[in-house]
């Protein structure tokens, strides 16, 4: 469990940019993190393995205080995917490049073998495994980024925006894989502002404002909230626009997925007569 | 050696009356404390001038950051105050070479805290420095604060995946800066690439000749501080030769047992 | 006269050891709005860097068909001539925003022109004006946010009086309410300045709106070209775009036998339709 007690941060050059955050993820929870650019977002996720200390409060994963622990230790239990895979590509191999962590965290090498091998196979890189991870496109890099941190299994997985730059194929693969892992057990908390991702995944939502939580529950309640959508500049899903508009029409307000709308109007307009 | 003597460097928007004026007359001032700084060895000439920065740079508001750039270059400081008096000269020259390093220091510090990247190359292109070459000086230090941000976000990306940068050996240590110098430069590369393209597109280097929007306008005050300043010079150099200052003179000094000593 | 004229376009970057785009055909009347979108890798950023003439003059390849952009061949006018005709907003803000402040972004390509200064403060005042940011001018960009930096990246292209602009995914970095803010600035700039908009996106639904045509590329080729409502359909959806959710609703609702009118692009357009069928 990640629980996050009256968190505080501010900045070395003072600049305070979380107030007061409240916040538990149990295993195998699958959390959006949302908000406008520059709430904290980021900020945030950076205290789940220790990179950044809480000024006030304090923040435990799985019982262990970040503030007395390594960043190295508690990246063995979170791993922490950025948003630019740029900002972490080295090797001269994907094979290499996936083996760091391994490599980092003392693992034997036959091990690192299989496990490489394995994440690779995954996620579908394994024709590039003797390849330059600079010469893959976009896509495949940030896969890359991807394996290089779920090859060592950390329980908790935190992606940071990873459907920027994804086209909508690419983005059905994550939202398939990210459910998997959950499925398996995997904690996975995913910071984003894209709304009709989320809206078809449905995980739990939290919204951040201004370094303030200002909304935790479902996302079927969270991403209707006109108001509060408004106020961490997101907008609703389409979904959710088009059932809010006909609500007069004895249809159910809270349905933001593709899915479920074509289910309730298929058979409100079948009732109605309509069908051929 | 500390990260943070840069940041003594840095330029932040602040509406001072130091940040307002005209970088030329700026550096006037500034040219002329490093010559005075240059032209003394005396340790109560040197103390004065270190003394009478610190209303300008409290008049700039850049008190606290020009503090981190001192603490900074504390130990090089010491350094130079060591290495003098270790090889000879008195106490008082010793302390004169680190006063005269600190207050150096500090005149830099303060001109780059307060003028603006922008200014700085408009002022280059006053004195006919090609437009080209300010480009380049003026986008290279705008780049500095973005490629240390890109440079934090590397350490924390290598970090979250096990890198341990305090631990190893002396060779280990070295070795495990590949990993954030290589992701530091192709971001470097890309960026400049990106750059380049942007240039490209909006027509740079389509004239030879170059009309800016906004130009440089000396102000009266800008004229007196370069005035005064150039007039605390002419002093200066008079007082260097035909005045004899009281000197400090508490001529301790290590007994010579270095070969090399010289009083 | 067309304002974009791609004929038979075929083009393979130094190196590559195939054709990034082939065959290309796309033309382009002046005053209209054009969005075209695809799969990563299906030659979106070639066909808009073939446009201003980044390609072949900063990427060097083999080229064989024809471009011509208002009038101008690609490959004998060079991208310093082409800026007066074309403005480029790219993805990322950070790197196309050169000064400390956004009056003097804006004023950077039209000093890079020569112009003289009263003319320049002219046009930096108007581009300012229309993309509103003039009660911002004095800022520097990392004091605005990502919507903001876009805006003043659109201000800056628009400076150079550009009769057309071509735009490369300019809301992947921004949030939801930026990301429109900024399409309704860049479709004001096609309504009103009559300037013809090319460009590159993945949020259909936000876009679809504004938009007159629609293309869609696939590995390299054109596979489709027409008003959004007619290019969103079935084979559009299994390429693997982001078909406008409320579109794709109809389409499944007509596979599960419920007879509806016109396929809508919008919420609007849905909502009203819906509310139509189920009144009656």
């Amino acid at each position: 469990m990640i629980d996050v007690e009256n968190l505080c941060f501010t900045y070395p050059n003072g600049k305070e940019v979380l107030y007061n955050v409240h916040l538990k993820v149990q295993d195998g929870e699958f959390v959006a993190l949302m908000g406008e650019n520059g709430a904290g977002k980021t900020t945030l996720i950076r205290h789940f393995n220790g990179l950044l200390k809480p000024t006030t409060g304090r923040v435990l994963v799985d019982g262990i205080d970040t503030k007395k622990s390594s960043v190295a230790s508690l990246a063995r239990i979170v791993g922490l995917v950025f948003q630019n895979p740029d900002h972490q590509l080295f090797c001269e191999t994907v094979k290499d490049e996936v083996a760091f962590s391994l490599k980092n965290f003392g693992y034997p090498e036959e091990v690192v073998e299989r496990r490489v091998r394995g994440i690779l196979e995954t996620l579908d890189l394994i024709s590039y495994i003797d390849s330059s991870p600079f010469m893959l496109s976009g896509g495949e890099r940030k896969r890359v980024a991807l394996a290089s941190v779920l090859v060592w299994n950390p329980k908790h997985i935190v992606l940071d925006e990873p459907t920027i730059g994804q086209d909508y194929q690419q983005k059905d693969r994550l939202r398939n894989f990210i459910l998997q892992l959950n499925t398996q057990g995997k904690t996975v908390i995913v910071v984003t502002h894209d709304i009709e991702f989320i809206a078809e995944c449905k995980p739990r939502v939290v919204v951040l404002s201004g370094g303030r939580i200002v909304g935790d529950g479902p996302a079927v309640d969270i991403l209707t909230d006109e108001s509060l959508v408004d106020k961490a500049s997101l907008v609703r899903p389409q979904i959710a626009k088009l059932m809010s508009s006909l609500s007069d029409i004895e249809l159910p307000a809270n349905v933001i997925d593709l899915f479920t709308a074509r289910t309730v109007l298929a058979s409100k307009l079948k009732r109605a007569g309509t069908c051929r | 050696m500390s990260m943070r003597i840069f940041d003594g460097f840095k330029f932040t928007k602040l509406p001072t009356p130091v940040h307002q004026m005209d970088p030329r007359a700026k550096f006037i001032l500034v040219m002329s404390i490093f010559a005075i700084c240059l032209m003394f060895s005396n340790l109560l000439v040197l103390l004065i001038v270190f003394f009478a920065q610190i209303p300008i740079i409290a008049s700039a508001k850049s008190l606290r950051r020009w503090s981190v750039s001192m603490k900074g270059g504390a130990l090089l400081a010491t350094l130079i105050f060591v290495m003098n008096f270790l090889t000879g000269t008195t106490l008082m020259y010793s302390l004169a070479m680190t006063v005269k390093f600190l207050a150096l220091i500090s005149c830099f510090s303060v001109f780059f805290m307060t003028t603006s990247p922008d200014d700085l190359g408009l002022a280059l292109e006053n004195v006919g420095m090609p437009f080209t070459l300010v480009f380049t000086f003026t986008t290279a230090v705008r780049l500095v604060p973005t490629m240390a941000v890109d440079a934090q976000t590397v350490i924390d990306a290598q970090r979250s995946r096990g890198l341990e940068l305090e631990k190893g050996n002396f060779l280990k240590r070295i070795r495990n800066y590949i990993p954030i110098l290589i992701p530091l430069i192709v971001s470097a590369i890309r960026r400049s690439i990106e750059l380049a393209e942007a240039l490209e597109s909006r027509a740079f280097g389509a004239s030879e000749k170059r009309e800016s929007l906004v130009t440089l306008r000396m102000k009266l005050s800008d004229y007196l501080t370069a005035i005064v300043a150039l007039a605390f010079l002419t002093l200066s150099i008079y007082v260097y030769f035909y005045i004899r200052l009281p000197s400090l003179e508490f001529a301790f000094k290590l007994p010579s047992i270095w070969p090399w000593s010289y009083a | 006269m067309p304002i974009i004229e791609m004929r038979n376009l075929t083009f393979t970057y130094a190196g590559a050891g195939k054709p990034s785009i082939l065959g290309t055909d796309i033309v382009v009347e002046p005053g209209e709005f054009v969005v075209l979108t695809g799969p990563s890798g299906c030659g979106k950023t070639t066909v808009c860097r073939c446009l201003n003439g980044l390609i072949p003059n900063f990427y060097s390849g083999e080229m064989t068909g024809d471009v011509k952009v208002a009038g101008l061949d690609i490959r004998k006018t060079s991208t310093m001539e082409l800026a007066r005709y074309v403005g480029f907003v790219f993805q990322n803000p950070e790197n196309q925003l050169f000064s400390l402040s956004v009056e003097r972004d804006v004023a950077f390509g039209p000093e890079n022109l020569g112009l003289p200064r009263d003319e320049i403060r002219r046009r930096v005042d108007w581009a300012m004006q229309v993309t509103g940011l003039s009660h911002l001018r004095n800022m520097a960009p990392y004091e605005l946010s990502g919507g903001q930096q876009q805006r003043a990246a659109i201000a800056a292209v628009l400076a150079m009086k550009p009769r057309l602009i071509v735009l490369d995914e300019p809301t992947s970095f921004l949030d939801p309410k930026s990301a429109q803010e900024i399409l309704d600035v860049i479709s004001r700039l096609n309504r009103e300045l009559k300037i013809t908009i090319f460009l590159v996106e993945h949020r259909l639904d936000a876009v679809s709106r504004h938009a007159d045509r629609v293309i869609v590329m696939d590995k390299g080729r054109v596979v489709l070209d027409g008003k959004p409502s007619n290019v969103y359909g079935e084979e559009a959806w299994l390429i693997g775009i982001g078909v406008p959710k409320v579109t794709m609703l109809f389409h499944l609702l007509r596979k599960d036998g419920v007879s509806l009118g016109s396929i809508p692009i919008t919420v609007e357009d849905a909502t009203e339709e819906l509310r139509r069928k189920l009144m009656s």
